[in-house]
């Protein structure tokens, strides 16, 4: 009981901080990254259409999924979201409102000139697909104009990536152990770095969509 | 005198932000990074100048940190003047990840689309480019030797690092991934027990003898050398995708060159010559799984 109102409270203090601070700021933001293991179809299945045609930010997603994986969950977020979903192709450059996810079997890496990259390396906290990879590089190529997002997850991998996010003055989102399906990722990304904001999965799609909103109001 | 204009503007020399610091210290590393490569080029001869960044990034400061240096200037030193240093960091740039029937989509296919081609000539010449520690390289020769070519092929499996070169002539492999292997090679097609091509031992299996005899493990560099032989087909996975646009059309005019008429190239699942010069020198034959045929005119 009082855990739950501990939350609730401190869910309060975020939004506030997160209104404020898309006030104050006039950073804009370039590219969002999202790290989701375990509950993740679920959990994409639920952001994703959430987002409008408009949003102007490029999505780049690790799923942690199967080698073997086909591109089933690709056909079926590009079916229900308003943007358009695709597997991250090598030397693809990056295009504002598209999702963009990791193929199965591969890393992800983004390249300083905005471009993909795909390796075979090894895998990286068991995974491979690894979010660590994704961050880390992404964190390099846009610095502060970064948003990283951990999900629901049952390990720990990207809590080392958004690590580096906060530390290349990017902005550190986690989505809120007690609104997510499994807790372990999100709790890990909360462990090892002071993250900006805590969130639910819908207050996550508000907030996304209040950035991408700045961001078009900013260019005027 | 070209230094960074912020930390002139406003008047106040001193004035630098840490954002600013942080735009400084990206920008002082990939210099040093190109000084490390061309360091390594200048003194040895290998050439990873042109390779995808991110990645070769990755492994730099993989490097530094298992080393416990300080800067990648201090790497480009050790690499220069302590040569069990520079082997180290040659093998971290070596892309050693690799198994048996990777894929094993594409190893059906090629048994059904490809070997009923290379089986009307007389005699077979394959190249695997950049084979690592051989595991695809084994599992090719299987294949041929399951459809009952192998004694008409040669094969010549090449990489640029002699450790892994001599690992794949080995043919030693962990034993725990065999289970793995099994399972691609059952997926891939195959007619036999998998286990009758090898000889478990304590925590390692040995490829089987018979298959190694008609496979030549040779050192070549895809940067830097050149063709050595008119090829049947080709096979060069999950190597390009380390390569920048202008390394990987190289690359590809190297196996357009190394073809024979009607030559078949084999890339990786996420490979393509989309975007290369030679694109329209080959023909899809299976287009989802990577395998294209040279033209014979164009």
């Amino acid at each position: 009981m009082v855990d739950a109102l501990k939350t609730l409270l401190r869910r309060k203090k975020y939004i506030e901080r997160s209104l404020n601070t898309s006030l104050k700021e006039k950073r804009v933001y370039q590219a969002v990254v999202i790290g989701v293991s375990a509950g993740g179809f679920a959990a994409l299945s639920f952001l994703l259409p959430s987002l409008p045609e408009d949003f102007s930010l490029p999505v780049i997603i690790v799923q942690h999924l199967h080698p073997a994986s086909g591109s089933y969950i690709v056909q079926h977020l590009n079916n229900k979201c308003s943007l358009i979903v695709k597997q991250a192709d090598e030397k693809e450059s990056i295009k504002p409102g598209t999702v963009y996810l990791a193929s199965p079997n591969y890393h992800l890496l983004v390249e300083e000139d905005r471009t993909f990259s795909l390796t075979v390396d090894n895998r990286v906290n068991y995974a491979r697909p690894s979010i660590d990879v994704l961050f880390e590089t992404a964190a390099r190529a846009y610095g502060e104009k970064l948003i990283g997002i951990i999900l629901t997850g049952s390990n720990n991998d990207g809590s080392k990536g958004l690590k580096r996010i906060k530390e290349g003055g990017g902005l550190a989102v986690v989505q809120d152990p007690l609104d997510a399906e499994v807790d372990s990722m999100p709790r890990a990304a909360l462990a090892a770095t002071a993250v900006d904001f805590i969130l639910s999965l819908e207050q996550i799609a508000s907030f996304l969509m209040s950035l991408s909103k700045g961001k078009s109001y900013e260019n005027k | 005198m070209a230094l960074p204009v912020s930390l002139f503007q406003g008047g106040s020399k001193l004035d630098i932000t840490d954002e600013s610091t942080i735009d400084v210290n990206r920008e002082n590393q990939n210099i040093e990074i190109r000084l490390l490569l061309d360091a390594i080029y200048l003194k040895y001869g290998y050439d990873f100048r042109n390779y995808a960044k991110a990645s070769i990034k990755r492994r730099i400061l993989h490097r530094m940190a298992m080393s416990g240096l300080q800067s990648i200037s201090e790497m480009q030193h050790l690499s220069l003047y302590d040569l069990d240093f520079f082997k180290k960091l040659l093998l971290d740039f070596s892309i050693n990840v690799t198994e048996m029937f990777r894929d094993p989509s594409f190893y059906y296919s090629l048994r059904r689309e490809i070997i009923p081609v290379l089986r009307t000539y007389p005699y077979i010449k394959i190249w695997h480019a950049g084979c690592a520690t051989g595991e695809e390289v084994y599992s090719m020769v299987i294949l041929l030797k399951e459809e009952g070519i192998y004694d008409r092929c040669q094969i010549y499996a090449t990489d640029f690092n002699q450790v892994v070169l001599q690992k794949a002539k080995e043919g030693i492999f962990p034993i725990e991934n065999i289970k793995e292997y099994t399972i691609n090679y059952q997926k891939a097609g195959g007619k036999e027990s998998f286990s009758s091509y090898y000889t478990a031992k304590y925590d390692s299996v040995i490829i089987n003898q018979s298959l190694k005899k008609n496979i030549l493990f040779a050192d070549h560099n895809l940067v830097t050398d050149g063709v050595f032989g008119e090829m049947n087909l080709i096979l060069c996975r999950n190597v390009l995708i380390y390569f920048d646009k202008i390394l990987q059309n190289r690359v590809i005019g190297l196996f357009y060159d190394s073809l024979c008429r009607n030559g078949f190239l084999c890339l990786g699942s996420k490979e393509s010559l989309m975007f290369s010069e030679y694109g329209r020198c080959f023909e899809d034959i299976v287009k989802e799984e990577k395998i294209y045929r040279k033209k014979s005119k164009y």
